[in-house]
């Protein structure tokens, strides 16, 4: 979006800055979850059922964001299957031309549902998995959700459909990557993530039992490059880093207002997932504005767009253009001020923090309970439990 | 991985072609790849039908100007690529 044609008619009008249009739209549909994952990444104030967008203003939001450029929506949340209206959502998010992807537990999945969504015109399926072993998956996402997913595997694996295998790993799991891998061999999805935790929400809650160590990270990358060598032609290995062990920040959502636009289940857009841990950052609203309108001028989105904010030593290094000064909510979480540089890119000047945390959990070491977890799952005392929405 | 060109390539499960603003584009999971000239020309023949030395032969006549060994380097090039990022299944 370039600002010309400001002059139109002779009429001076304030055109944006550049703000290219966004590529995906992340619609949070619901909070409502059957899962309990300790690391999930929804705020720890869930949005209610009742606050939920109707099916009406979803379809208004995707034709929106069709027309201001997006390409793809993904449906997410929570769970999207705990939308009733799930099915008629993927069509009308398809029909105005976006590629639909379902971000899914696939726990509240039947054949007669899938074969809907399909048939609505889903692209792609991103169905996660908590583990390789029914026991550590149970424990994680604090359900007994892992036979039924591997049941839904099967089902979509029938259809000629996007499929991407999500392992969200950390130090409980990691351990288990042959056996993950062995389940990638068997399904030859399109691809597979290797999604290191990143502490937000209820992840950054309970961080000292979900950090790796340094030895087990440095087995998992050693692995991975394997597989990926193996798989290669079959199945695109994806590996998201754990940033805390990184030499620089992540690019987060491709940069601030760049590429990402997230609307909550209630409607508030947001640059980023985390964006509300920010104190004073004020949301607009899809029940009040037009889409291209928030993205275009509304305070959250311009508040970390581009350069202006930034400080030493972003401001004049190098790779600012690359990763953005890392992630704004991860600078908030960890030094107080959403505008310092990410706290685990080497140069900054909180790096020590990271540091320090990081010693903490390689001296401990402790890569697992090894006890039985309790036979009501969602109260084992090692983790702090997602509940659902109401 | 080389490309045998002899095979015909098509989408993979979950890719397809759209067109956006009039800005042609390959949608893939999580990703999308703009389409311009002669990325183009490619893609919009990975129909499973074209052999890759059909596709080939029609763009060296499509870029006569261009050394016909250069442009097939660049297709066989372009197709690797693609199957890397899993957009394209080749059928025998």
């Amino acid at each position: 979006m370039s600002p010309s044609g400001s002059e139109a008619n002779g009429i001076s009008l304030p055109m944006p800055t550049t703000a290219p249009s966004p590529l995906a739209l992340v619609a949070e549909l619901t909070h409502r979850c059957p899962l309990h994952c300790v690391y999930c990444s929804n705020p720890l104030e869930l949005e209610s059922r009742a606050s939920e967008l109707s099916t009406e203003t979803w379809s208004r939001v995707f034709k929106e964001a069709a027309e201001a450029g997006a390409l793809q929506a993904d449906l997410t949340g929570g769970e999207p299957l705990a939308r009733p209206d799930i099915v008629e959502l993927v069509r009308h998010a398809r029909a105005v031309g976006l590629y639909v992807s379902l971000i899914t537990s696939g726990l509240a999945l039947d054949e007669g549902k899938l074969d809907l969504l399909v048939d609505a015109g889903l692209d792609h399926f991103q169905l996660s998995f908590q583990g390789a072993r029914e026991e550590t998956a149970n424990e994680i996402s604090g359900t007994k959700s892992h036979q039924h997913k591997l049941r839904v595997l099967e089902w979509i694996k029938r259809y000629r459909i996007g499929l991407t295998l999500n392992f969200v790993i950390h130090r409980r799991n990691i351990d288990e990557l042959d056996e993950m891998l062995a389940m990638v061999e068997s399904s030859l999805p399109g691809s597979v993530e290797f999604a290191s935790v990143q502490y937000y929400g209820w992840a950054f809650v309970n961080r000292e039992n979900l950090l790796p160590t340094r030895q087990q990270l440095d087995h998992c990358v050693e692995r991975l490059n394997r597989a990926e060598e193996e798989l290669r032609g079959k199945t695109r290995v994806v590996f998201v880093v754990p940033d805390y062990y990184a030499k620089y920040p992540k690019p987060c959502v491709g940069g601030w207002g760049r590429k990402i636009m997230l609307i909550t289940p209630s409607g508030d857009a947001l640059p980023c997932h985390a964006a509300p841990v920010i104190p004073g950052l004020k949301f607009e609203n899809v029940k009040n504005r037009s889409l291209r309108e928030i993205w275009e001028r509304s305070e959250a989105f311009e508040k970390f767009r581009g350069e202006h904010w930034m400080q030493e030593p972003c401001k004049s290094c190098d790779r600012r253009t690359q990763d953005f000064g890392g992630c704004r909510c991860q600078a908030m979480l960890l030094t107080a001020d959403p505008a310092a540089t990410d706290p685990v890119c080497s140069l900054a000047p909180e790096r020590p923090k990271i540091d320090a945390i990081l010693a903490k959990t390689n001296q401990a070491q402790r890569a697992g309970s090894g006890a039985a977890p309790p036979a009501n799952l969602l109260r084992n005392p090692h983790w702090l439990y997602r509940p659902n929405a109401v | 991985m080389s490309v045998d060109l002899n095979t015909r390539p098509r989408f993979a499960a979950g890719c397809r072609m759209a067109e956006n603003n009039n800005q042609h584009v390959l949608l893939m999971p999580e990703r999308a790849l703009r389409l311009n000239g002669p990325s183009l020309e490619i893609v919009s023949r990975c129909d499973g039908q074209h052999t890759v030395a059909q596709i080939v032969g029609e763009l060296q006549l499509l870029y006569s100007k261009a050394e016909p060994r250069k442009v097939e380097q660049d297709i066989l090039g372009y197709l690797a690529l693609l199957q890397k990022e899993r957009a394209l299944d080749f059928e025998p």
